[in-house]
């Protein structure tokens, strides 16, 4: 028998246990909140929260360790499980480590291809994250409507990647496959049709008065808290601090496009929200510039049928829809990299929780949650 | 002319005919009690079934249409898989309490029912105090939820229980203050005269903007005493997984369930009572003609009619709202919702005395 008593006798509170005349309460490793799973213990005196303590490692997969024994080209297709909802952009990052180390040109067409999955990757991940972020402080319509868009995104990517939520699309030297066929005429439709749906979510949630009276003045961080915390994307763009590396460290053609990168100086819970909804335009922005001026050519360089990386350490980064995800790979010049780190979003950005959690209700904990878009095989890889 | 009122008056005469006094009472009561039950189990099913469809409706989902005709025979596959389960009782929960508290909220909501009218002379208990039984009662049913909270020894339910407890307390006030205006405007606590007096028009058209402040207050703190989004925060469901029912199943479930469907059949019933008349077809002042016509619609379908239209209302705002924070919640009752109500209440007695409404 293992009783809830017995679990939750292993918090390091700085407050005190439950001796001390807190309330401990295990939230997770099962548990709606957590979107996975996680095992938050949490100090409480009544339903304010004293102290948060992630848990993590319940879906460890050891993905960096696996990746030591795979090739360079086999390697990506893992990194689609870590991120599942923005695995594009992370295969694009590995791609773009693989072909720093072994100087690829990448193709203009393929680099185009490449920004136009991002961001389609980007707005499903962002339109889910939306429905859940609703679902999290009690609405749970909006669920069911984001999911109608993203399915709209899932058939188009189905069609060119042959996958909805693994692509493993984009390989060192370009991308697998060229577009389908219907590929820019079913971005459009998407695009037209979202359009319309942004303001409706607008309508339904954003200008929603409980809504805002929930997330305003609601997990707070300052710039320099979050920045010490290592939070990146949105997190970090909410406290007022530019850092999307699509401006900072371009790639693959970023520079050429007009795009803003969205801030908001409050480092509420709401700021969070607003720039992610900020960020669902500009991608639609960026989408639009793209998708009349694919440029013919090739889809993929010539490559190597065997790639080795000569001896040496290649970096790579991306912004995928949580913040920068970094490619770290080690290599002896063998078949298979020497030690592959994965710099994840999630887990950096989960560790501020307990900063921004703290003197607030429970209640708020799990929109607080929701604002920093935990994706926990991210967190756990 | 066959109507409901005749059938009940011609049961018991007959009854009276043949038997005592004594005996009739105890198989009207037998007769009532039956279709009370009834009356809950049809309740169940359709609130729940309407429930379902109302928010697929809203989610773009097509909702149960599998089981039966459409859908209709969902509910009742549910109920019956939920009669053959286990009712498991957990470890270190307080037994007796753990089994008390669904009955308890059952045996609440079943009360309730007793002074509502359907129609006109149908009516379980023509009790003169009504309204105030009607509220009495109600606030009995938040023992059940503690209780239930309290004994399944779970932190979640414990939590859920005493939001539950500050919530139904809170609000209670503001519910009882906007029924406290229709019973000064009507002089009478009893259904049927409040019922009566809008014979010449719902309180709702009559009683100008005081009446429409109070209905919109009863609206919220009913929507908020019966545990329903965007006050479900005794459930709760992304952070406390179902609050103080969390460690029930089965059947004893499922009375948790019925019974937070009976309830706010009871309290939209007691809105279109105290609000939209009732059983009373919709009667304007002295337009004979008007109002002849549609006393041919029979009350029964007005009643439910008006119920059922606001029951609709409060799934509308279940699958809308976003849930409100404990601290905002009793925020929005201690300083905005009872200071208005208590104002309210001033300006219909004013009302009141002065004769200003329509008559």
């Amino acid at each position: 028998m293992y009783r809830e008593s017995q679990i939750v006798s292993e918090t390091n509170s700085p407050f005190g246990g439950e001796g001390a005349g807190n309330l401990v309460i295990n939230v997770g490793p099962q548990h709606p909140a957590t979107h996975g799973v996680m095992h938050l213990v949490i100090t409480m005196n009544g339903e304010t929260i004293l102290y948060v303590e992630p848990h993590l490692g319940y879906i460890h997969r050891s993905i960096e360790k696996m990746c030591e024994s795979l090739s360079y080209r086999q390697f990506i297709y893992s990194t689609s499980r870590m991120d599942y909802l923005s695995s594009h952009i992370n295969n694009h990052g590995c791609a773009l480590a693989v072909e720093k180390g072994l100087q690829i040109e990448v193709p203009e067409r393929a680099k185009v291809i490449r920004i136009l999955m991002d961001e389609l990757t980007r707005i499903a991940s962002h339109v889910l994250w939306w429905g859940a972020m609703a679902m999290d402080v009690g609405a749970l319509t909006p669920f069911f409507h984001a999911f109608r868009e993203r399915e709209l995104i899932n058939d188009i990517m189905e069609e060119t990647c042959g996958a909805r939520l693994t692509m493993n699309y984009m390989v060192p030297g370009g991308v697998m496959t060229d577009l389908h066929p219907n590929f820019v005429k079913k971005v459009k439709e998407f695009v037209a049709f979202f359009r319309t749906k942004i303001d409706e979510y607008d309508t339904l949630v954003t200008h929603n008065v409980i809504f805002k009276q929930r997330m305003m003045d609601v997990g707070k961080i300052s710039a320099a808290d979050a920045v010490s915390f290592g939070c990146t994307g949105p997190v970090l763009r909410a406290c007022g601090v530019k850092s999307d590396i699509r401006k900072l460290a371009p790639y693959d053609g970023y520079e050429k496009l007009n795009f803003e990168e969205p801030l908001e100086t409050a480092g509420d819970s709401y700021a969070r929200y607003l720039v992610r909804m900020r960020e669902l335009r500009e991608s639609l922005s960026i989408i639009d510039q793209l998708i009349d001026n694919i440029p013919e050519g090739d889809f993929q360089a010539k490559t190597k049928a065997v790639l080795k990386l000569p001896k040496g350490e290649f970096y790579s980064r991306v912004e995928t829809a949580r913040g920068e995800f970094g490619v770290y790979i080690i290599s002896e010049g063998g078949l298979t990299p020497y030690r592959i780190h994965f710099r994840s979003p999630g887990f950096a950005n989960l560790s501020c929780l307990n900063q921004i959690a703290r003197g607030q209700k429970i209640g708020d904990l799990v929109a607080m949650m929701g604002t920093l878009d935990l994706v926990i095989p991210d967190i756990d890889r | 002319m066959l109507s409901l009122e005749n059938i009940s008056k011609s049961i018991h005469e007959t009854l009276s005919a043949s038997l005592n006094g004594t005996l009739v009472l105890l198989i009207e009561m037998t007769i009532a009690g039956v279709l009370v039950i009834s009356l809950f189990a049809v309740l169940g099913l359709v609130l729940v079934f309407m429930e379902r469809k109302v928010s697929a409706y809203m989610q773009i989902r097509l909702g149960p249409n599998r089981v039966g005709y459409k859908g209709f025979a969902q509910t009742a596959a549910d109920t019956l898989k939920l009669l053959i389960k286990e009712g498991l009782t957990p470890d270190g929960a307080d037994k007796f309490l753990f089994n008390l508290a669904p009955l308890l909220v059952i045996i609440v909501a079943m009360l309730i029912m007793a002074p509502i009218a359907f129609t006109k002379g149908f009516q379980l208990w023509d009790i003169n105090i009504g309204v105030l039984y009607v509220s009495a009662v109600s606030s009995v049913g938040v023992i059940g939820i503690l209780m239930a909270g309290w004994a399944s020894n779970n932190k979640y339910s414990l939590l859920g229980a005493m939001r539950s407890g500050a919530q139904i307390v809170s609000y209670e006030l503001s519910a009882g203050l906007s029924v406290i205006t229709i019973v000064i405007l009507v002089g009478s606590l009893s259904i049927n005269d409040i019922i009566e007096s809008q014979r010449n028009g719902w309180w709702i058209f009559k009683g100008h903007i005081p009446v429409l402040i109070s209905f919109v207050i009863f609206v919220i703190a009913v929507t908020a005493e019966t545990n329903r989004a965007p006050f479900d925060l005794a459930e709760a469901e992304s952070e406390l997984t179902a609050g103080f029912h969390t460690e029930y199943s089965g059947m004893r479930f499922a009375l948790f369930f019925l019974a937070e469907y009976v309830n706010i059949f009871i309290v939209c019933a007691i809105g279109a009572t105290l609000f939209f008349g009732g059983w009373m077809p919709f009667h304007i002042g002295s337009w004979e003609a008007f109002n002849h016509v549609m006393d041919f619609i029979p009350g029964i379908v007005w009643f439910f009619g008006k119920v059922f239209a606001l029951i609709f209302l409060i799934m509308w705002f279940r699958w809308t709202f976003p849930r409100l924070r404990i601290d905002q919640l009793l925020n929005l009752e201690w300083k905005y919702l009872l200071p208005i109500a208590m104002f309210n209440l001033l300006l219909t007695t004013v009302m009141a005395i002065t004769g200003f409404y329509i008559k």
